[in-house]
């Protein structure tokens, strides 16, 4: 008998759909495996070992998290923490996505437009965020403000790029076609071009949200009271792994709702359009 | 010429991209309900010619006039139909076609209107046999059935003249068949003036009730088939009168391809500026001194 050749990692492999859901929750099971036997060692030589929380320990953290009042302020601390950075991230990228739209639509349409902002936008891409932390803090304050427009600086200039280039490849027979029946030159921009790349923004906007929560960690990190990120620096010092590794497993998960959310609008609302990015 | 006549006037037309002069001198006149195909070989400046009529462009010296006004920017008094991108592709296909009669009026008003523009819109999609289509998307289309639809999203603000780029350039030949015959039909019913470019003689000579040829093989030399002319003219300029799908068989058909062929699209048969074969009533020909001269001296 022939040896097949094509094994599962092979060029012409064609994994069933059973072998694909094996394959795809095989890497948690090893990484949840080793860590248990991780923190099971560590914990047989110290019983107070911090470092690899148990399952049970991580467990305590987030029933007196979530669902014990704190002592001092008697607030649910974790949603609390919750509350106040989705506030900061909702705010910041909707900022981003409103103006970043306006601005990348009307820089690909308007040749004039574009030859003004074009090298400004890209200068300010190029400014690294964290760097003008500083500045933002000086300029806008500690508070939300500093914060939000740390998002802001973070994901507008990529927004801003993504859609000028997305309204920049709309052909030239599409606008004219536009103007012949009967669009007044706003109206081309924003009744025409508009609807089409919007499902393109809140592909963008998704794909922004990883350094949106990035900057928000950071920015909550150095200058908060309250927050995902506030809490897991605060508790760094502690050396609270079981808060930690809960608050970071909860982020990831806030983080995978959007994304997944975002991404089934655009399939269901937009069953037209076809990234091709 | 009486210029007050015709529906589109073009005179001594020259346009250039950078050092490269694509159109050398054109002079038009269309009338009022004709069909005009145009042909030409590739980067002739056929595309050009409907980029200036449509007023996406402007040429380089040289008037344009429609219905004896000078052209302004694209607007819905001359209609476009291209080859490629031809819907909306976020909007269904009835809302493709609704919205030339939305697009006019400000947002706000649209709302009421949409019921009236969907009606006018549906009825058009009978005529061209795709109203159980009416609420897919382009993409959801065959080619020709795109193609359909991009020619009533056009009618439907009727303009005075209908301009078509290859329209049916990138279909088999059974639908394009087809769609020649749709055309002529909506063409009687509307009684439109077309211009209408392709690349393909056959459907040019079986469509047009003129054709026109532009080409950029001619020359200006005192003695014929010396050197290429710099931008393209029209060389050819025929009244025609075929009527139904059978002529594509006879052999006066394909003699007279044949013709077209040599006079526009053979780069060894260079004729004269003044030999050209422009016999439609309605063309004319704006010559210089040397040309003048030249073609009195021909006379005997």
């Amino acid at each position: 008998m022939k040896k097949n050749k094509t094994g599962f990692f092979g060029l012409h492999a064609d994994p069933s759909v059973k072998v694909r859901i094996i394959f795809a929750i095989l890497p948690f099971l090893i990484l949840m495996l080793i860590y248990l036997i991780a923190s099971d060692i560590r914990h047989k030589s110290n019983p107070r070992d911090k470092l690899l929380p148990t399952v049970s320990e991580i467990g305590k953290a987030l029933k007196k998290s979530a669902f014990t009042e704190d002592r001092r302020t008697g607030e649910y601390l974790m949603w609390k923490d919750t509350f106040s950075s989705l506030k900061r991230i909702v705010a910041g990228v909707l900022l981003s996505a409103s103006l970043g739209f306006l601005m990348g639509l009307n820089m690909g349409l308007l040749r004039g437009v574009r030859s003004l902002s074009l090298p400004f936008v890209i200068f300010i891409a190029n400014i690294p965020p964290l760097a003008v932390l500083p500045i933002l803090f000086i300029a806008f304050g500690v508070g939300e403000m500093g914060k939000i427009m740390l998002i802001f600086m973070g994901t507008f200039p990529l927004i801003t790029r993504d859609i000028y280039l997305a309204v920049k490849k709309i052909p030239r027979e599409m606008i004219v076609k536009a103007l012949t029946l009967g669009a007044s030159h706003p109206g081309v921009a924003y009744r025409i071009i508009c609807p089409q790349v919007l499902p393109r923004l809140i592909d963008t906007v998704r794909l922004s949200l990883g350094s949106a929560w990035l900057f928000l960690i950071a920015s909550e990190a150095i200058a908060a009271d309250s927050g995902l990120g506030y809490r897991i620096f605060l508790v760094r010092r502690y050396l609270s792994m079981d808060v930690i590794i809960l608050y970071v497993a909860w982020i990831t998960l806030l983080a995978f709702i959007a994304d997944f959310g975002l991404r089934k609008w655009v399939a269901l609302r937009y069953p037209w359009y076809n990234p091709g990015r | 010429m009486q210029k007050s006549d015709h529906l589109l006037f073009l005179e001594n037309i020259r346009k250039t991209y950078g050092k490269k002069v694509v159109l050398e001198d054109i002079d038009l006149a269309v009338s009022k309900g004709e069909f005009c195909t145009v042909v030409g070989p590739s980067g002739c400046g056929k595309s050009t010619l409907l980029r200036l009529i449509i007023g996406q462009e402007s040429p380089a010296s040289g008037k344009i006039r429609m219905e004896g006004k000078a052209l302004s920017r694209p607007s819905p008094e001359r209609g476009i139909v291209y080859q490629r991108y031809a819907l909306f592709p976020h909007l269904r296909v009835v809302e493709n076609i609704m919205i030339g009669k939305l697009l006019p009026l400000p947002f706000w008003k649209g709302f009421s209107a949409k019921k009236a523009a969907r009606e006018e819109a549906m009825k058009y999609l009978e005529d061209i046999n795709l109203s159980e289509h009416a609420d897919k998307y382009p993409h959801q289309l065959s080619g020709g059935m795109q193609q359909r639809v991009a020619i009533a999203q056009a009618l439907i603000t009727k303009p005075k003249i209908l301009l078509m780029d290859e329209p049916f350039g990138a279909l088999d030949p059974g639908t394009r068949e087809a769609m020649q015959v749709l055309i002529l039909q909506l063409r009687e019913a509307h009684n439109m003036t077309v211009f209408f470019v392709t690349h393909d003689l056959e459907e040019a000579v079986f469509l047009g009730s003129r054709l026109l040829v532009v080409s950029q093989y001619y020359s200006e030399e005192k003695e014929a088939g010396k050197s290429l002319g710099k931008g393209s003219r029209i060389v050819s300029d025929y009244p025609l009168n075929t009527a139904s799908l059978k002529v594509k068989e006879t052999a006066e058909f394909a003699q007279f391809i044949q013709q077209i062929r040599h006079e526009g699209f053979d780069s060894e048969h260079l004729q004269h500026v003044t030999q050209f074969n422009l016999d439609h009533p309605d063309s004319f020909q704006i010559l210089t001194d040397n040309q003048t001269a030249s073609l009195i001296q021909k006379v005997p």
